[in-house]
């Protein structure tokens, strides 16, 4: 289980990726997120968005809706 | 930053002086490799048109990289300040200053199309098309913005050219110029004007 959870679905970009990113804020580092989302772009831009941020994608189901578990980088 | 690190070339620097300037250095070098991660660039933005379209890409594109955890600015001048009025006021403007007040939109949700406006057709119709696609508009771009802890700059050249009260702009504004722009545009690898 993960830490905490956002539903997404139904929003299009920027919004998943912003939503992300204020929820990942809210946890300590180590913390998981998981993410369900149906915007098509979400797969390419949450790899951006991890590859940027510096945060841990652990899993990845492609969708729709698609499906993410993140952990927040600890340091 | 910015403190020298002074080892003295004679024989006398101890062991313990060599180890804690090693350690400033380390200190520094970790400063500057975090300076140089994506996640610490910043991104600053020239809202110069007031087309929503054009708007729309350029705060989208502002709200995903402060989700990214860049720092971001975004400076609205000309057109481009109707994105961040509130409300129009007329009272108390001079005749020219009026009329450039009826002229313009009435607020970021009366904005026009840089394409097939046709009268305010097309800004329905794309309000249409948007809504049903979920997508998200001018005003929600920049509350998402404040709240993301975007930079909102208003020109002050433009802000009295356009004859535009400080209270006809959204709360949260700040005020700048050329000099205020460009401090932020050069530390940013991204920058753009729209």
């Amino acid at each position: 289980m993960a830490d905490r959870h956002i539903d997404c679905k139904g929003l299009r970009c920027p919004m998943p990726i912003v939503k992300v990113g204020q929820a990942m804020n809210e946890l300590t580092p180590g913390q998981t997120l998981s993410v369900e989302a149906d915007d098509p772009v979400f797969g390419p831009d949450l790899a951006a968005w991890v590859e940027i941020t510096g945060n841990e994608l652990v899993e990845y189901h492609d969708g729709p809706p698609q499906r993410a578990l993140l952990r927040k980088r600890v340091k | 930053m910015g403190s020298g690190i002074v080892v003295h070339s004679d024989q006398s620097a101890s062991m313990a002086q060599l180890q804690e300037a090693l350690a400033q250095v380390k200190t520094r070098l970790d400063l500057v490799e975090e300076a140089l991660q994506p996640r610490c660039q910043h991104v600053t933005i020239v809202a110069f048109s007031g087309d929503m379209d054009r708007l729309y890409a350029a705060l989208a594109i502002a709200t995903g990289a402060a989700a990214m955890g860049m720092k971001v600015s975004v400076f609205f001048t000309f057109w481009g300040l109707n994105a961040i009025r509130k409300r129009r006021v007329l009272k108390g403007k001079g005749l020219c200053q009026a009329l450039i007040s009826l002229l313009l939109p009435s607020g970021p949700h009366h904005l026009p199309t840089s394409r097939f406006n046709m009268l305010g057709i097309g800004p329905r119709f794309f309000g249409y098309l948007m809504r049903k696609g979920r997508l998200s508009n001018v005003p929600g771009l920049i509350e998402t913005a404040r709240q993301a802890g975007v930079r909102l700059v208003a020109c002050q050249n433009t802000v009295e050219l356009m004859g535009i009260r400080p209270d006809e702009l959204i709360e949260g504004i700040e005020f700048g110029g050329v000099a205020t722009y460009l401090m932020d545009a050069a530390r940013s690898k991204v920058s753009l004007f729209i």
